[in-house]
């Protein structure tokens, strides 16, 4: 068993055993990120209401053609309650979102250095040869529709789905929020060219960001759903105590 | 009245989402926390301010330029002496140099179009979100504050532009570092023409690392000064009194 021992011994831990699951770390992490990037998503959703259209490029204003036009250019898009603040402001929504930047950005990294260094992300996000063949994936997948999911001690690894998810969030999503959020600064565009060139434009950087975030958004309401479906209390103690109960086998007296 | 464990989470996820919100706007109206968000904003100015150097922002070619260019902010101004002064093709209007300056200025457009210009395409960043891409032509700023010459203690230079927006003058401020930087330029040409009206004339600054709102149109006076304190709101430009916008517009 690759995770940390359970207060039962040495023997293999079985379904109904109370295991030791999040490390304090991953924990801290996992609820400084649900604040900060609530709060990022609607304060950017209230940046966006000052100017709802979307361009490739690097310009584009209301005379350019947009590939997403999400409301008229006097009306928003985004009612009061997904945004913060409720009431239009675009300059309040900047201070949010820049001064949370900061949270994401150090929390980020730390976490990083934490999981690279301690061989956790390894650990528990290694994508094995086996687990990338398309069978395993197809199977995993078919499991999961089926809202079969694993009980006992196999309960305590991510299975592929959730690697590639946790990994996704971990290595795609969030430096790619990072990084274009940052190429839409015109001050860090003269000095760091390329971080801008990797999007194509300014404007591309506004779009990529915006796809990243709702993919975050997709995530984020799949993760709740799967949630659900596999114990909310269970699965919400183990995030915040880090112990977690294993589920039984259907079979298998309580 | 039963409570399933299903009503119990919805609740509270109804809940949470609430206290959420109304919590956000309890926090977003509060002048302290306020201040403590713009403060950590602020780290922004100073983490940009020590990578950006003197870089320069990126050049376009003409292939690159935006076939409309969005006008934005005041469009037209209202004062009967700027009308006047339109009318006559700006031969009449000086720019005013002076405050912490050695040698008070009063200088005409020929004067600044005699000067030697800088011509640049660059990337225009709207606040908003937008951007657009023009070529701006004209004398850069620090040569006309050396002719000027800055007396030790000058720090920000304020530009008084003859517009107003609800009632209110507009100006706009940026420090030393930015007003020597060589795209920083009084342009009175845009795009191969003399400047229209709302885009500014008959000059408007571009400094190239910053958004838009700091590009100030209508300039009328520039004033050197050690602090922005005192000054109409006290944070430096139209927008950031009236509106909290930050005075570091680098992002
Ligand atoms: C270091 C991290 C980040 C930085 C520096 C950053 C920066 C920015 C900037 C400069 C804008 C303004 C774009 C404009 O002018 O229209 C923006 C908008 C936005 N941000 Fe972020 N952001 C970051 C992270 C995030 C995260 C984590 C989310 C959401 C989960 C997010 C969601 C949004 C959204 C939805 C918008 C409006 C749409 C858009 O412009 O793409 N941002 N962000």
């Amino acid at each position: 068993m690759s995770l940390d021992s359970g207060p039962s011994g040495p023997r293999e831990p079985v379904g109904g055993d109370l295991v030791r699951r999040h490390a304090l770390a991953t924990r801290l992490w996992h609820w400084t990120n649900a604040i900060t990037i609530l709060v990022m998503l609607m304060s950017g959703l209230m940046i966006l209401n000052a100017h709802p259209r979307l361009y490739w490029g690097h310009y584009g204003s209301d005379h350019d053609a947009a590939w997403l036009v999400l409301a008229d250019m006097d009306d928003i898009a985004f009612p009061g309650w997904m945004t913060i603040p409720t009431d239009y402001s675009l300059a309040d929504a900047r201070l949010w979102h820049f001064a949370f930047a900061w949270v994401l950005v150090l929390a980020f990294t730390a976490y990083l250095i934490w999981g690279l260094v301690r061989g956790h992300i390894a650990r528990r996000l290694h994508i094995t040869r086996i687990e990338w063949s398309p069978r395993h994936i197809l199977h995993d997948i078919v499991e999961h529709a089926k809202l079969k999911f694993p009980t006992g001690a196999a309960a305590l690894d991510y299975n592929v789905l959730q690697k590639l998810a946790y990994g996704g969030v971990l290595f795609v999503l969030i430096p790619a929020l990072i990084a274009s959020g940052l190429a839409m600064s015109p001050a860090l565009d003269a000095a760091w060219p390329w971080l801008v060139d990797l999007f194509g434009g300014r404007q591309s950087a506004r779009s990529v960001h915006f796809i990243a975030a709702m993919a975050l958004v997709l995530f984020f309401l799949v993760h709740m759903a799967m949630v659900l479906l596999a114990g909310p209390v269970n699965e919400v103690r183990s995030m915040l105590t880090g112990w977690y109960r294993l589920p039984r086998d259907k079979g298998e007296a309580p | 009245m039963i409570v399933t464990r299903r009503h119990a989470l919805r609740l509270g996820a109804a809940g949470a989402g609430g206290l959420l919100l109304s919590g956000c706007d309890a926090l977003n109206d509060s002048a302290t926390f306020k201040h403590g968000l713009a403060g950590v904003g602020r780290l922004h100015e100073v983490a940009q301010r020590a990578i950006i150097g003197d870089s320069l922002a990126r050049e376009f070619t003409e292939a690159d330029m935006s076939p409309v260019f969005k006008a934005n902010g005041s469009l037209r101004v209202a004062d009967p002496a700027y009308r006047a002064l339109l009318e006559g093709g700006f031969a009449q209007w000086t720019l005013r140099v002076d405050g912490l300056v050695h040698r008070p200025l009063d200088l005409p457009l020929s004067a600044l179009q005699a000067m030697p210009q800088r011509t640049q395409i660059t990337r225009h960043d709207c606040v908003e979100g937008w951007s657009a891409i023009g070529k701006w032509q004209g004398p850069q700023l620090g040569a006309i504050l050396a002719a000027a010459g800055l007396l030790p203690n000058a720090r920000f230079v304020v530009f008084h532009c003859a517009d107003k927006l609800e009632g209110k003058p507009f100006y706009e401020s940026i420090d030393l570092i930015e007003a020597f930087h060589p795209q920083t330029i009084l342009a009175w040409r845009m795009n191969d023409a003399p400047l229209t009206e709302p885009h500014g004339a008959p000059i408007r600054l571009r400094v190239e690392r910053q958004l838009g709102y700091k590009q100030a149109k209508f300039i009328m006076r520039i004033e050197l000064r050690e602090s922005l304190a005192g000054l109409y709101g006290g944070q430096g430009g139209f927008w950031e009194d009236n509106r909290g916008y930050q005075w570091w517009a680098g992002i």
